[in-house]
């Protein structure tokens, strides 16, 4: 299957006033893995950071496009994109492949900078968007994620708390996985820092 | 729009360095029938007269001022179907915007992408410049703004503007009675002022046409009833 030629697995999460975003770092040909220092989540502004997970090409060639979009938005309008204008913004690009798609599933993860409003989402890869209040999760190992967030999260977590909620929901998730994990990144945002944090996790 | 006979500009520089065909343009604005924005502290107006050649014509059926979004109004001086056109486009614009962004477009992008169609007829094969100069008005990020679009797709923003067939009188009377601390009420009295100034014949909600939008962001055009209140106000 294209989606798990590469592996990988993203999560985002929802806290008091702090969203985070946490990715594993393999990148695999099939089963041989051939990178643990690949990235998957991107910065798109201060406060806004999507993640990628799928095959590593798109996860590459999306990143570089929406980057492309957002600067010229920025230079056009003189003002930084919000992320729920950039979920759109995201979902458009999408779509405009709909009979011949990108193969990544999209995470986006950042705070409003003018309410402090936190936002996540994700998309499918033709770009349907789904904007939960809690979690979001995509890559090869969902069930697995989807299981330790809903067992782990929480409404209103503070930074630190949040932290460490998604780093063992990640963690634990893609431990069960084969074509995800060699280690574990986390980015998590409030609305004045943004703290990048690497994870020590099972080699295998 | 060109065909293959004529995929050459018709707008050339003439020697002088100056593009002939916007010049005419402009005198083709020039004239055209008045209109005049003011932008207020809490909202913008815009108005113009609506004289037409004939009792006959049933005037409930003209709109010279028009909306291109909910929050955003027009009003042209010069040439008619011209500006139908760019309405058109600019609506369209709009909408694309709302598409992609999920978010009403920004007066000032709007403007920009409206001045740029009109450039466009400035540097294309087979077509000539647009006959009109259009004053936008809306709400930029909470402040009122009055935007003006002429045919070389140039567009300034203005405190308070007039254009058309009585510019210069009506902008001398603009500059004596603008403030900037002027209220939205008080610039729609100025703006049926003004054009009252330049106006043959009795004003009446009839022949003119004011369009004001507030702060709550929404754009309308006030109804001739509306309007001869304000005229009773004035006098």
């Amino acid at each position: 299957s294209i989606m798990s030629y590469n592996g990988g697995v993203v999560i985002a999460m929802k806290g008091k006033g702090c969203v985070a975003i946490a990715a594993d770092r393999r990148l695999g040909v099939r089963g041989h893995t051939v990178a643990m220092d690949f990235q998957k989540i991107f910065e798109m502004g201060p406060h806004l950071y999507v993640g990628l997970p799928g095959l590593a090409t798109d996860t590459i060639t999306v990143a570089q496009r929406l980057k492309f979009r957002l600067n010229m938005y920025e230079l056009r309008e003189n003002r930084r994109i919000t992320p729920k204008t950039f979920a759109s913004v995201v979902a458009n690009l999408l779509y405009e492949r709909r009979f011949g798609p990108y193969f990544v599933e999209p995470v986006i993860a950042g705070i409003d900078t003018k309410t402090g409003e936190p936002y996540i989402c994700n998309t499918d890869l033709i770009g349907c968007l789904n904007e939960p209040d809690d979690f979001v999760v995509s890559g090869t190992c969902v069930e697995q994620a989807f299981g330790m967030c809903e067992a782990l999260w929480e409404p209103d977590l503070e930074p630190l708390d949040l932290f460490e909620t998604i780093s063992q929901a990640l963690v634990n998730a893609f431990d069960r996985d084969a074509m995800s994990g060699w280690g574990a990144v986390v980015h998590v945002i409030e609305k004045d820092k943004v703290t990048v944090r690497t994870v020590k996790t099972r080699m295998d | 729009m060109a065909d293959s006979q004529y995929s050459f500009s018709l707008t050339t520089f003439s020697p002088t360095g100056k593009l002939v065909q916007i010049e005419y343009a402009l005198m083709a604005v020039a004239a055209g029938q008045t209109s005049l924005g003011i932008r207020a502290a809490n909202g913008v107006v815009i108005a113009t007269e609506k004289k037409l050649p004939t009792t006959l014509v049933d005037e409930t059926s003209v709109h010279k001022i028009q909306s291109l979004t909910p929050g955003i109004g027009v009003v042209y001086s010069g040439m008619g179907p011209d500006s139908r056109v760019l309405v058109r486009r600019s609506r369209k614009q709009a909408q694309q915007y709302q598409r992609l962004h999920k978010e009403t477009i920004p007066l000032s992008q709007l403007v920009r992408e409206t001045a740029a169609v009109m450039q466009e007829y400035t540097q294309s094969g087979g077509v000539r410049p647009f006959g009109v100069s259009l004053l936008v008005a809306g709400y930029d990020d909470h402040c009122p703004q009055l935007y003006q679009i002429d045919p070389s797709g140039s567009y300034f923003p203005w405190k308070a503007t007039a254009i058309g067939k009585n510019v210069c009188n009506a902008k001398t009377f603009l500059e004596k009675r603008y403030t900037d601390e002027m209220e939205l009420e008080d610039a729609i009295h100025t703006a049926i002022l003004t054009l009252k100034e330049g106006f043959e014949g009795q004003v009446s909600g009839k022949n003119i046409e004011v369009g004001i939008v507030g702060p709550d962001c929404k754009f309308r055009v006030l109804t001739p009833i509306e309007v001869d209140d304000y005229l009773g106000e004035v006098d």
